[in-house]
């Protein structure tokens, strides 16, 4: 079996859990057989290390390149050069946009240096701006604009290979899933990681919505990464309850080759938020109950791992509250880092307001860090050795923070039976799930 | 002669309120709830059960004879709450056809920790029957049927007769638990050994679809108690009596189940019921059972893991009982009973993590979301405790 899937982004070029969740996927497919064809926009770097290699363009085309990709076993990459950023959306791409315009040259130059001298790839010298695309793509500031190439040159694609369905992950891939899927007559699953309402609460952009709204129903099946993300798609989509699957995320657990990060003679403890620092993750709450703690237990720090629209906002509510010295922003980080900063973390937190899954908790406990979670989250559906809170409760938030700091039993519980849990949470079973939703939609009965 | 002994165990929790390590206030419960459950718990069992159990008696002319123990903590709450139970029990208690069980009064784990403890809660608790119910106890049963050879020493020195255990079989090996057996070196104290199977056909499988032997009728449970003619003298049931009409409800046909099988065990003069002390006292010990570790009545393991197997539980009970001189030396009676009341076993029991995952007979019982949320609740409470005692010793200073 062969799939050809579409999507944005891919470790170790990551901005969320997304990337993530398709190599764990993919990998996991890979496994069972399946072959995947994976569907990339381009502008990545091409230094950053991973198992996965994906090496840059040398042929530079008007219309599409190509790269010569070669990576996990059944994954073959095929690169189309459409600008779809993470996470954007149609307001902050076209903000983005301008902003590049004013970096790009800059950039330029440097870069011919700067790859001779540096292994930190370009893009997060940069801050992770997509900016790297530059020379050759034909930016129009705007983010449809982009979808739609992308589909274009999806559907040039699916033209040379064989397959025998297509997989869309999230919205900015749906309109070329259903390209593809209605000029070859192959089955379409779209996979939804996260909704607008996720993203953007009740203020959504209603063109995106259209998107979503447009692909889901076009599709024949629809992957949902949570009971809650489902309850959202039948809502709030109208999309028929029988034709959504829910198939929750996994974790790959981490090679055993730890060395202690925690600095000597440390005696601070380490309260970890790591995610984008948007709306949707709920910093705020997250420092509102850190002030309560602070309060109450001064030795401890909250680091705050991740970048987002929020964080001039988040360094100004530390430091209203009073709390700055205790806060540690670190900006994006990657990689190696994420390693580090989880093996210095004493408890991770996820505060999200909404989140379809959350990846990040399970990557927590596999590093060994006990973790508080937000009750309306996807991940709270599969883990049972976690703390649970409602994101607005910052009054049980710090209570729960402040147990785990005190009581080393707690911890300990904490560690021990969620690291048994997290192991049971593997991507080849989701895979399997995945595998049983793509035979039922090409078996000979389902066509 | 096979002679049925039943024996029931009454007891609620005071169930605690969530706090806060910002909470600072002294009151530790959570009434409504636990007013709640009781009057759930008395509408559907403890009223029609009491009341299936005294028509028994008078229509069986003082024939049917079963046994109880009712905890402190669950008595106050019936006070409270619906004194008119324990009016019924104490037509019981009246018949002359029911023996009440000594315990500790808040149904604690104080022996594992504190033997003072354990033998001034045992005192009140026999204080408290001699009082509702005009007995003074003969026989012991320890909280959840906890039972080592050493708690039978303290047992038997404290005078009582016979104590309550569980027929493990990894204590009893090829033996039957339908026999009455002693401790080793001890003179006097006879053991009486819950029949698991039996018991827990009515206790646990009563309603089971699943059992082969669904739907049980008490002809053919008699059935069984008579095969126990011939190769033993007792067939010990014991049981929550919340087993009737609210474990089991009465839909499940329960109720009608209890009201049959007197008329049924004693139908043909073979077999009788008894008390526990009437058992002891017609029949001989056939051996010694030693049991050096703890054992119980609870889940498949029959260990104490459900209250002390995890870091958690050892750690909130190591910390309540280290509080046992602070809280006693500050005389402050209310101080004292609230301490007290946070022995009560289920507080652990909630914080057990055995199975957590999988939602089972724990979950059920389990108040919190959690058996984390457990132990940060108790925990929080105890530095409430802490600090009253601080406060305490503050106000004597000066």
């Amino acid at each position: 079996m062969r799939i050809l899937m579409l999507g944005w982004e891919f470790p170790p070029h990551i901005s969320g859990g997304l990337g993530t969740a398709c190599y764990g996927m993919t990998s996991g497919l890979g496994d069972l057989g399946v072959e995947v064809c994976f569907v990339l926009p381009t502008a990545v770097p091409t230094s950053a290390t991973s198992h996965v290699s994906l090496r840059s363009p040398t042929d530079v085309r008007r219309k599409r390149r190509r790269t010569e990709t070669e990576e996990l076993e059944h994954v073959e990459f095929r690169r189309v050069e459409a600008a779809l950023q993470a996470y954007a959306t149609p307001e902050s791409y076209a903000e983005e946009i301008r902003r590049s315009r004013q970096v790009s040259r800059q950039v330029e130059e440097d870069e011919a240096a700067a790859d001779e001298q540096s292994p930190v790839p370009a893009d997060i010298r940069q801050g992770g701006s997509f900016v790297r695309g530059g020379a050759g793509v034909h930016y129009d500031g705007d983010l449809m604009g982009q979808v739609n190439r992308y589909a274009r040159l999806a559907l040039e694609i699916s033209e040379e290979e064989e397959f025998d369905a297509v997989h869309a992950h999230d919205w900015m891939t749906y309109p070329a899933g259903l390209a593809v899927s209605a000029a070859t007559g192959k089955p379409l699953v779209i996979h939804v990681h996260s909704t607008e309402f996720d993203r953007s609460g009740e203020h959504i952009n209603q063109q995106v919505y259209d998107v979503e709204r447009t692909g889901m129903h076009g599709a024949r099946k629809v992957v949902c990464v949570s009971q809650l993300t489902k309850s959202i798609v039948t809502s709030r989509y109208g999309v028929p309850p029988e034709k959504c699957e829910v198939i929750h995320n996994a974790v790959e657990l981490p090679e055993r080759a730890e060395v202690s990060m925690k600095p000597i003679g440390r005696d601070e403890k380490i309260v970890l938020f790591l995610g984008r620092i948007t709306m949707q993750k709920g910093p705020e709450y997250f420092l509102q109950a850190a002030k309560k703690v602070i309060d109450k237990y001064p030795k401890v720090r909250f680091v705050m791992a991740g970048s987002g629209d929020m964080i001039t906002r988040m360094i100004e509510l530390a430091a209203n509250l009073k709390i700055g010295g205790h806060v540690t922003f670190t900006g994006f980080l990657r990689g190696d880092d994420v390693d580090r900063v989880f093996r210095m973390a004493d408890l991770y937190v996820m505060p999200s307001v909404s989140e379809p899954f959350g990846i990040a908790p399970l990557e927590a406990l596999s590093r060994n860090v006990p973790v508080i979670i937000s009750k309306q989250s996807g991940v709270s559906e599969v883990l049972t050795h976690a703390l649970k809170v409602d994101f607005w409760d910052i009054d049980e938030m710090a209570n729960k923070v402040l147990a785990v700091l005190r009581h080393q039993p707690l911890q300990s519980a904490l560690r021990q039976h969620g690291q048994i849990e997290v192991r049971r949470m593997t991507w080849r079973d989701s895979a399997a799930k995945l595998k049983q939703v793509y035979e039922s939609l090409t078996a000979p009965a389902a066509r | 002669m096979a002679s049925v002994v039943f024996y029931f165990q009454v007891h609620q929790p005071r169930r605690l309120r969530r706090y806060s390590i910002f909470d600072s206030e002294p009151n530790y419960f959570d009434d409504w709830r636990n007013e709640q459950i009781l009057r759930k718990v008395a509408d559907k069992c403890y009223r029609p059960a009491t009341r299936l159990i005294r028509d028994l008696i008078h229509e069986h002319e003082g024939r049917f004879r079963v046994s109880y123990s009712l905890t402190g903590t669950v008595i106050e709450q019936l006070r409270q709450w619906a004194p008119d139970v324990l009016d019924l029990f104490g037509e019981l208690a009246e018949t002359g056809c029911v023996e009440f069980i000594a315990e500790t009064y808040y149904h604690s784990l104080a022996f594992l920790y504190n033997r003072q403890e354990f033998i001034d809660q045992t005192k009140q608790h026999c204080e408290l029957m001699q009082e509702l119910f005009g007995q003074q106890p003969r026989v012991f049963r320890n909280t959840e049927l906890t039972y080592n050879n050493d708690v039978a020493h303290v047992v038997e020195q404290m005078g009582f007769d016979a104590i309550l255990t569980e027929g493990a079989d990894h204590i009893l090996g090829y033996r039957s638990p339908n026999f009455i057996y002693r401790p080793p070196n001890s003179e006097q104290l006879r053991m009486l050994l819950k029949n698991y199977r039996l018991s827990d056909d009515i206790a646990f499988r009563f309603s089971n679809r699943g059992w082969p032997e669904w739907p049980l009728s008490a002809e053919r449970f008699a059935g069984w108690v008579d095969q126990i003619n011939g190769n033993g003298y007792v067939c010990d049931l014991f049981m929550d009596y919340e087993t009737f009409g609210e474990h089991q409800w009465a839909d499940t046909g329960i109720f009608d189940f209890i009201r049959a099988l007197p008329g049924y065990v004693m139908a043909g003069g073979k077999n009788d019921f008894i008390t526990v002390s009437e058992a002891i006292d017609r029949y001989p010990v056939v051996g010694e059972v030693d049991v050096p570790h703890m054992i119980s009545w609870a889940d498949t393991e029959r260990d104490i893991s459900a209250w002390l197997g995890n870091s958690m539980q050892s750690n909130a009970l190591h910390d309540l009982y280290a509080l046992t001189d602070g809280v006693v030396g500050t005389e402050d009676g209310i101080l004292i009973d609230d301490w007290r009341k946070l022995q009560t076993s289920d507080h652990f029991y909630y914080m057990c993590t055995k199975w957590f995952a999988d939602g089972d007979v724990h979950k059920y019982f389990n108040p919190y979301e959690s058996p984390y949320d457990a132990y940060i609740n108790y925990m929080n409470i105890l530095d409430n405790v802490r600090a009253r005692i601080a406060a305490a010793g503050a106000r004597a200073a000066t």
